[in-house]
């Protein structure tokens, strides 16, 4: 059974390794753009929870009624105000600005919190968990974030396939000019999307908070799973990266199982595995 | 008709560069210790820079995970120092060939990522990289170790020699850096990579074999790359896999350097260290908020000034510091054959 729980442990992080992705991947879908500073804005959500939790006291998870429509309105000011100048045929200027941006948020936050260690306090459902087989346990916490994750997955399929604002944002991925010629303002196209990947990435740090200790470092790592797990699963398929973060949380906790200095490296290997037998990934839509 | 490479400035550029060289090269007889220090310093980052300057700035592979093969260079020092006790100065030559062959499979690996996502493909591998450097423990794990002092000692008797001894190396080991990139400017290769930093569909289109050339320049800057890491903890005298696998050491600044300096151009990464180094020595005190505004500054220039600072004074004055452009010069006799017919 100790293997059951250690797998069940890794599909369930890797609901937040999704989150980390879906973001990330839905940016990149409709505008090319690959946002170095992923990783630093989940931190900084983190820790706009943080400062929310503390003055409101209120508990992590209803902060997230505000911490998420501000962090929206952040990615779509920074992209309004700043990564829309970036946008074009030369790759250098979105990976430059956005790899300064990723420097930044770091130092202001190290300068304004400093490197101590802070974790969100969820209170009882932290520790409440429940016997899913003969057994094999699991933490309601972590069963929340996961099915948070499955449901945020969901809500971006059917926003991509059923909505006017989908309609937009596969029009632009399409051909931006054409999308131009058809009266849509790609500005605020853009704009959008990138609102919705900070609302998302509101959500996954608020989740990374509650669940672990989070410092102004920790950002680049976060980027590198939600990257990983995007890669993973295949170009453009958000069902897939679902898969690809399950996959590299499995990984994960796997490696770790055998060796703690293992966990992290497990997660890198399984992923550069997968880029040398299968560069296409898992279950790819579209190529990049 | 013929090619020129020199003009006006060149000249001057060349004469002020070797003037420059003679004052560096004699440096331990006129400066004190702090001085030589900081110079090999400010040298290492010059040389960092330029390499990673010609992998972005020319091959358009923009790498954040340079800082796998500094580490991997001070590690194979390491390695190399304590475990086949080779002389540190050969461990230095031995590193780079050793990193160009590690990164053969590493590039066969990343190139396989399009586009921007090759970016943070080359953090992966520096991750993966600074996790293995962790699980070796004759090297000191997670917590590192120092040079033995009986290497140290073997490369001179005395502090001081052994302190000019590292000084040299770091100008010599730059000057072979900058002299081997401008040599590969100037030569075919050279306009090659010229042709896809302007546009590379249309250097594709006129028979340049773009990923070769793209593979070769990253296992050549991996090469120059480890070295320079070898050097850089032969000066520091301890290595961790934090420090060597910094990010913000040997990519942010680096980096930075380059875009300040202007991208794309041989001189942009030696006046992007000249500003950095001069901003360093009177912000140091402001610790992380000194990083937030050279990102910051950075994001400025990219968007404002793409082509950074030498790149202003490059197109006002229309100045080229070494001859690496292209001109075409209408000899008599090409005009008199050309009139002929």
């Amino acid at each position: 059974m100790g293997w059951t729980n250690v797998i069940l442990q890794g599909v369930l992080i890797g609901g937040l390794y999704a989150m980390f992705a879906a973001g990330l991947s839905l940016i990149f879908g409709v505008m090319r753009l690959v946002n170095i500073a992923h990783g630093d804005l989940i931190v900084l959500a983190a820790y706009v929870a943080l400062m929310v939790t503390q003055t409101l006291g209120i508990d992590p998870l209803t902060s997230l009624l505000l911490v998420t429509p501000v962090m929206a309105l952040i990615g779509y000011a920074l992209q309004r105000g700043l990564l829309n100048r970036t946008l074009g045929d030369d790759l250098l200027p979105p990976l430059l600005v956005t790899f300064g941006l990723s420097i930044i948020i770091q130092n202001g936050l190290l300068e304004l919190f400093t490197a101590d260690s802070r974790k969100l306090q969820a209170g009882a459902i932290e520790i409440q968990t429940f016997q899913l087989l003969q057994g094999v346990w699991v933490g309601l916490l972590p069963l929340i974030q996961f099915v948070v994750a499955v449901a945020v997955i969901a809500g971006l399929q059917t926003l991509f396939y059923r909505t006017a604002l989908g309609r937009a944002f596969r029009a632009t991925s399409d051909d931006q000019a054409v999308a131009q010629l058809m009266g849509l303002d790609t500005r605020h196209v853009f704009a959008m999307a990138m609102a919705l990947s900070l609302a998302i990435i509101a959500i996954a740090g608020v989740f990374l908070a509650v669940r672990a200790n989070f410092d102004p470092s920790i950002g680049p790592a976060r980027l590198i799973f939600g990257f990983e797990a995007v890669i993973i699963g295949g170009l453009g398929s958000m069902w897939g990266t679902l898969a690809g973060g399950v996959i590299l949380g499995v990984s994960q906790a796997i490696g770790a199982q055998i060796d703690p200095g293992w966990q992290l490296l497990a997660g890198h290997i399984v992923f550069l595995v997968i880029l040398a037998v299968r560069p296409q990934g898992l279950f790819p839509k579209v190529s990049g | 008709m013929r090619v020129e490479h020199a003009t006006h400035s060149s000249r001057i550029g060349i004469a002020i560069i070797a003037i420059a060289l003679v004052v560096f090269a004699l440096a331990p007889f006129w400066g004190d210790r702090q001085t030589l220090r900081l110079l090999a310093e400010i040298f290492t980052f010059v040389a960092l820079a330029s390499l990673w300057n010609l992998l972005a700035g020319y091959a358009g592979l923009v790498s954040v995970g340079q800082q796998a093969f500094v580490g991997l260079g001070g590690y194979l020092l390491f390695a190399l120092v304590i475990i086949l006790d080779v002389h540190p100065i050969w461990a230095i030559l031995i590193a780079g060939p050793v990193a160009a062959v590690v990164a053969v499979p590493v590039a066969a690996l990343i190139f396989r990522l399009r586009g921007a996502y090759f970016a943070i493909g080359t953090w992966v591998v520096a991750e993966v990289f600074r996790l293995l450097a962790s699980q070796i423990s004759v090297l000191g794990g997670g917590s590192g170790i120092s040079l033995p002092a009986s290497a140290v000692i073997a490369m001179a008797p005395s502090r001081q020699a052994r302190e000019f001894e590292t000084y040299w190396l770091a100008l010599g080991l730059t000057i072979i850096v900058l002299a081997t990139i401008v040599v590969l400017l100037r030569s075919r290769h050279g306009l090659a990579l010229t042709a896809i930093r302007d546009n590379e569909t249309a250097a594709q289109s006129s028979g340049v074999g773009v990923i070769r050339i793209k593979f070769y320049v990253y296992v050549l800057v991996a090469f120059g790359t480890s070295m320079i890491g070898a050097l850089i903890f032969l000066m520091k005298l301890r290595i961790s896999p934090d420090t060597a696998f910094s990010v913000n050491d040997w990519t942010a600044f680096v980096i930075f350097i380059t875009v300040i300096g202007g991208i794309g151009r041989i001189e942009g990464p030696i006046i992007g260290t000249i500003v950095f180094f001069m901003l360093r020595q009177t912000l140091a005190d402001l610790g992380s908020l000194y990083l937030l505004m050279m990102g910051a500054v950075a994001i400025v220039v990219m968007l404002w000034a793409p082509k950074g600072l030498w790149g202003l004074i490059a197109e006002r004055f229309g100045w080229q510091a070494l001859p690496l452009q292209r001109y075409l010069v209408l000899t008599p006799k090409t005009e008199e054959a050309g009139r002929k017919p």
